[in-house]
């Protein structure tokens, strides 16, 4: 049986996800949060839910906070250039919003299309007042996970731990 | 076509004469002044002024965490729409304790009373049913809400119920419009002090 390639990063990063307290993983699948999303649904302590936008995750979010649950959003780059408008929930209402963000268009990308959006990325989440952690390498994985636990859950506010495609590799065309 | 009677303000009282056991999340404009008339503005209720489209999503993740909880959306045609692909997500995760109310009038009221989708063609039950929501069910006229009241708590959630509305005014109701607060009101009334 292969190794999935993201398979230990992405056991480690669960586990602090689940020590946080989150039992809420909402996704669209990407790449690089496959593995994770397995994880997920494996684990009778986590529920995994598949989205049909991202904006979703974020209302999900919101709807988890206000009877005291935690949750992440997980999703590629692209994504999240659907969901400014509910980051109003995390900029202007004190909602957590931790997201997962798995890069495209950063780094030795191939596909042209995945560019736009990939490097309008940090500003579309700094517009919206959403705290930016990014992992370039592995050992940076764990302190800025839980940098972004804390700004989300501590400071009630939008935080996204980014993986980078140095982190992730980038996909051949 | 349908004919269409039932005035907004008529609906929500006695769909919800127990609305103290609900926790409800409403959509932005007049289904949140209508679910605030309700409530008097309850610490059971999270309305929004903004986020449009956001009302389903809301409510299936505050229903996938508060299992042992009734929890009831209500929300607009409009509101509805910008997030359909929400009432997908809502039947592959299938809570039992979710109902969502559409009060549909057909228009977009808060910005001028301009038509909507459904005054036309778009059927909202259908689009439901065709998701995958197990219990679907369509009233236009007051005397159909007593089998709407027993609807939402006899059959097996989630539920659409489908409200078709006169295009008249909402709940005249002044909320507090402040997500913070109301975040806070929330969480208090729910967790407990």
């Amino acid at each position: 049986m292969s190794t999935h390639p993201h398979e230990e990063w992405s056991q480690a990063l669960f586990r602090q996800f689940k020590e946080a307290g989150i039992e809420l993983f909402t996704y669209i699948p990407d790449a690089g949060n496959a593995r994770l999303a397995e994880l997920a649904e494996e684990d009778n302590e986590t529920r995994l839910v598949l989205l049909t936008t991202e904006e979703e995750g974020v209302a999900m979010a919101t709807g988890a906070d206000l009877v005291g649950r935690k949750s992440v959003l997980m999703m590629q780059s692209s994504g999240v250039g659907n969901c400014p408008n509910f980051l109003s929930f995390a900029k202007g209402g004190n909602f957590p919003c931790l997201m997962m963000v798995s890069m495209r268009g950063d780094y030795g990308e191939q596909n042209p299309w995945q560019y736009p959006m990939g490097q309008a990325v940090d500003k579309i989440l700094e517009a919206m007042g959403v705290m930016i952690f990014k992992v370039d390498r592995r050992e940076d994985l764990e302190a800025a996970a839980t940098a972004a636990i804390n700004a989300a859950f501590r400071n009630c506010q939008g935080a996204a731990l980014i993986l980078t495609q140095k982190f992730l590799g980038a996909k051949a065309f | 076509m349908t004919k269409i009677t039932l005035d907004r303000r008529d609906l929500l009282a006695p769909l919800f004469p127990d609305h103290q056991d609900w926790l409800f999340v409403s959509g932005l404009a007049g289904s949140s002044k209508d679910a605030a008339g309700l409530t008097q503005d309850g610490a059971n209720l999270f309305t929004m002024a903004g986020c449009m489209g956001a009302a389903l999503a809301t409510g299936l993740g505050m229903a996938l965490s508060a299992p042992d909880r009734k929890v009831a959306v209500i929300t607009g045609d409009g509101e509805l729409q910008m997030g359909l692909g929400t009432l997908n997500t809502i039947a592959t995760q299938a809570p039992a304790n979710l109902t969502v109310v559409c009060i549909d009038n057909g228009t977009h009221g808060e910005t001028g009373g301009q038509e909507g989708h459904t005054i036309h063609r778009t059927n909202l039950a259908m689009i439901a049913q065709g998701a995958g929501i197990p219990s679907v069910k369509e009233i236009s006229s007051a005397d159909q809400i007593a089998q709407a009241h027993d609807f939402i708590r006899t059959r097996p959630g989630p539920r659409f119920l489908w409200c078709r509305v006169l295009p008249t005014a909402p709940t005249a109701y002044k909320r507090n419009l402040n997500p913070a607060e109301c975040r806070i009101r929330f969480r208090a009334a729910y967790l407990g002090a």
